[in-house]
């Protein structure tokens, strides 16, 4: 029997209004998240990837706010709690990390205390005791002669060491789920694959759920368990790694795969997707890839497409997906 | 760090020479001191001997050496007016500028950076909006309108407090002090708003931009993503980042509420070395003037040093680079 999920998202959608009119960014999504698993998000810029972080966690910058759709953390429901408790929940159930580790880290706090302040924010321990948890929390993510580093400043370290700080300082109160928002995108190639790794091993011994927000399929390839690809707010497909990469179902999906370089001996030339995704105030009627879409027809023009169900690990929302012989 | 230190004080030094170049210069623009001294029976004889003994016989340089040794003594010469040492006339008139200055200063910086941090957080509500319109009128109404307005509201009108004047004061060790006496407190009210409100609105208008500013950075959205309380991430993790910029002008605002204290104290009579100092313009006691000069001029100086201080204080980051520089 599967545990139950760590996450649920129902439903979820986020309005932005505006004199232009309503725009969605995040337009009913919905997916689980086991404990322990990690879930990769991926699509284009301004597809809804971060947007959708922002809203579990609820820090959408106003006037973005849930329109609708439920948010289930451990089988309460999150998205209606008043700021207080949801100010509660956030980084002793759900932790976050953010893009780039030079700006996230406060210059002027000595590590050590923002550690310790968000300890004892959540947990109920002294003074004492919340400094080692920060050493312990520090040595977790692999920063050397972690009692002394401590006292150090954020600029006293490189932006790989931060990075680590940062995931140390989310996960520093023992969330059950943890929201990375492109943990890897500001980092030099060689540290990604470390932050990747570390991040990995953590949730997988403390079974952690993770939504892993990126737009690199790399990234997603080597650390994700499943994926779910967003276009244009809404959930393009969503499927295990393997079966996504090797056997995409909607013509997104497979575009994006199709324009991943591989390493494999006779590269081919890569494929594109002509045009560019539709800015969330200008989304097209039914399907919103239909105009990029090789296999449109007249539904897809019409009616927003139905969602396939016949994989019980996977699912796409797409008129026509892709059929691949087993 | 100490290299910075000792380079700052070197700066320091030759701006306080160059202000005393200008001092000095004062005295020589004015015209010859002897044809005043003397009158008009003297003789040439007398002339020579006033000269010889004033020393200024001697060359320029040599009278400006002179000038510099006196005055790092704190012996600017005697006043022309009141035939008494300067130095003993100005101590005499210190207390009440300082006193002034140093109640407009704090109210200046706590209402200041309050009432900053305060219009940043609400900045949608109404109140927020409120003191931001009247804080328009601070920085914009010159200090003399607003002391006349407070004069004829609070002392003609209203009959509340008094229009001019310290009040009574107390001695403590050669420091005439008005805060122990209710007089002295109720005659500070007024002048302490008109010299301060400038200071208050800028500091407010300048924490509020700041404040603004560094609650869209990334660290206060991570702060916020912990789970951190309001009260900390704003006093806390917000203010600390807002102070760099707002000390740098809090620092040469403190320092102009002292060397621009003479048109509150003009306006309100305040016995201080600002109204010292337009007397002694009226009576061309130039040996007052640049004495009142060089005093600014060194609490300007003064000023800055600290302020540089702080910003190590502050910004752990600055204690790195400014050493490597």
């Amino acid at each position: 029997m599967t545990p139950p999920p760590v996450l649920s998202v129902r439903n979820l959608v986020v309005e932005i209004p505006s004199r232009a009119g309503i725009s969605r960014p995040v337009n009913n999504i919905s997916y689980d998240i086991a404990p322990g698993e990690i879930l990769g998000v991926v699509g284009e810029s301004g597809a809804g990837k971060s947007m959708a972080g922002n809203a579990i966690i609820g820090l959408l910058d106003r006037p973005a706010h849930i329109a609708s759709g439920e948010v289930w953390l451990n089988g309460s429901r999150i998205d209606n709690l008043p700021l207080e408790d949801l100010r509660r929940i956030r980084g002793r159930q759900i932790g976050m990390v953010f893009q780039d580790p030079l700006t996230s880290l406060n210059p002027l706090l000595r590590i050590g205390d923002q550690l310790t302040e968000t300890i004892r924010e959540h947990l109920p321990v002294t003074a004492a005791q919340a400094r080692e948890r920060a050493v312990a929390a520090l040595e977790e993510v692999g920063i050397p002669a972690a009692a002394e580093r401590l006292d150090s400043y954020p600029h006293e370290f490189s932006g790989g060491m931060r990075q680590r700080v940062v995931i140390a300082l989310a996960l520093c109160a023992e969330p059950s789920f943890v929201i990375a928002d492109e943990p890897t995108t500001a980092l030099d190639v060689s540290v990604q694959a470390q932050i990747i790794a570390l991040l990995r091993r953590l949730c997988r011994d403390r079974g952690t759920a993770v939504m892993l927000v990126t737009h690199d399929m790399g990234v997603i390839a080597e650390a994700a368990d499943r994926v779910a690809v967003m276009y244009a707010g809404r959930l393009a497909e969503l499927g295990p790694v393997r079966s996504v990469i090797n056997a995409p179902r909607h013509p997104y999906a497979d575009g994006l795969m199709g324009a991943m370089p591989s390493l494999s001996i006779g590269q081919r030339r890569l494929r594109q997707i002509p045009g560019a995704m539709p800015r969330p105030s200008k989304i097209p009627p039914g399907c919103a890839f239909h105009p990029r879409c090789p296999r449109a027809a007249d539904p897809c023009r019409v009616d927003p497409p139905p969602t396939i169900l016949d994989d019980p690990q996977g699912r796409a929302a797409c008129w026509f997906p892709l059929e691949h012989s087993a | 760090m100490l290299a910075f230190l000792i380079r700052r004080l070197i700066q320091s030094v030759v701006v306080l020479l160059v202000v005393g170049a200008v001092s000095f210069g004062m005295f020589r623009f004015i015209g010859d001191p002897v044809n005043n001294m003397l009158g008009q029976e003297r003789t040439q004889a007398d002339i020579a001997e006033l000269r010889d003994r004033l020393g200024l016989d001697r060359s320029v340089l040599v009278q400006y050496a002179v000038f510099l040794r006196n005055a790092a003594q704190g012996d600017f010469g005697v006043s022309y007016r009141q035939g008494r040492p300067v130095a003993d006339i100005i101590a005499e008139r210190a207390p009440a500028t300082l006193e002034l200055a140093a109640v407009s200063g704090v109210m200046a910086l706590v209402f200041g950076i309050g009432l900053g941090v305060i219009t940043a957080i609400k900045r949608n509500s109404w109140a927020s909006s409120a003191i931001m319109t009247i804080s328009l009128v601070g920085v914009s109404l010159p200090t003399f309108l607003i002391g006349i307005l407070l004069i004829y509201v609070f002392s003609v009108q209203l009959e509340w407090l008094p229009s001019f004047g310290r009040g009574e004061t107390v001695l403590v060790g050669g420091w005439s002090t008005g805060f122990l006496t209710q007089s002295g407190l109720v005659a500070l009210i007024l002048p302490a708003i008109t010299l301060g409100l400038y200071q208050m609105t800028l500091i407010m208008r300048i924490v509020r931009s700041e404040m603004l500013e560094v609650l869209r950075q990334d660290y206060i959205r991570f702060a916020r993503a912990r789970g951190l309380r309001e009260r900390s991430i704003n006093f806390r993790h917000a203010l600390k980042n807002t102070l760099v910029p707002v000390i740098t002008v809090t620092g040469l605002q403190m320092g102009s509420i002292i060397a621009f204290s003479i048109i509150t104290e003009t306006v309100f009579q305040w016995p201080g070395m600002g109204l010292l100092f337009i007397n002694a313009v009226q009576f061309v006691d130039i040996p007052v003037m640049a004495a009142y000069l060089m005093l600014i001029s060194v609490l300007f100086v003064s000023i800055n040093l600290v302020v540089d201080l702080l910003y190590f204080a502050i910004d752990p980051r600055l204690r790195i680079e400014r050493a490597k520089a």
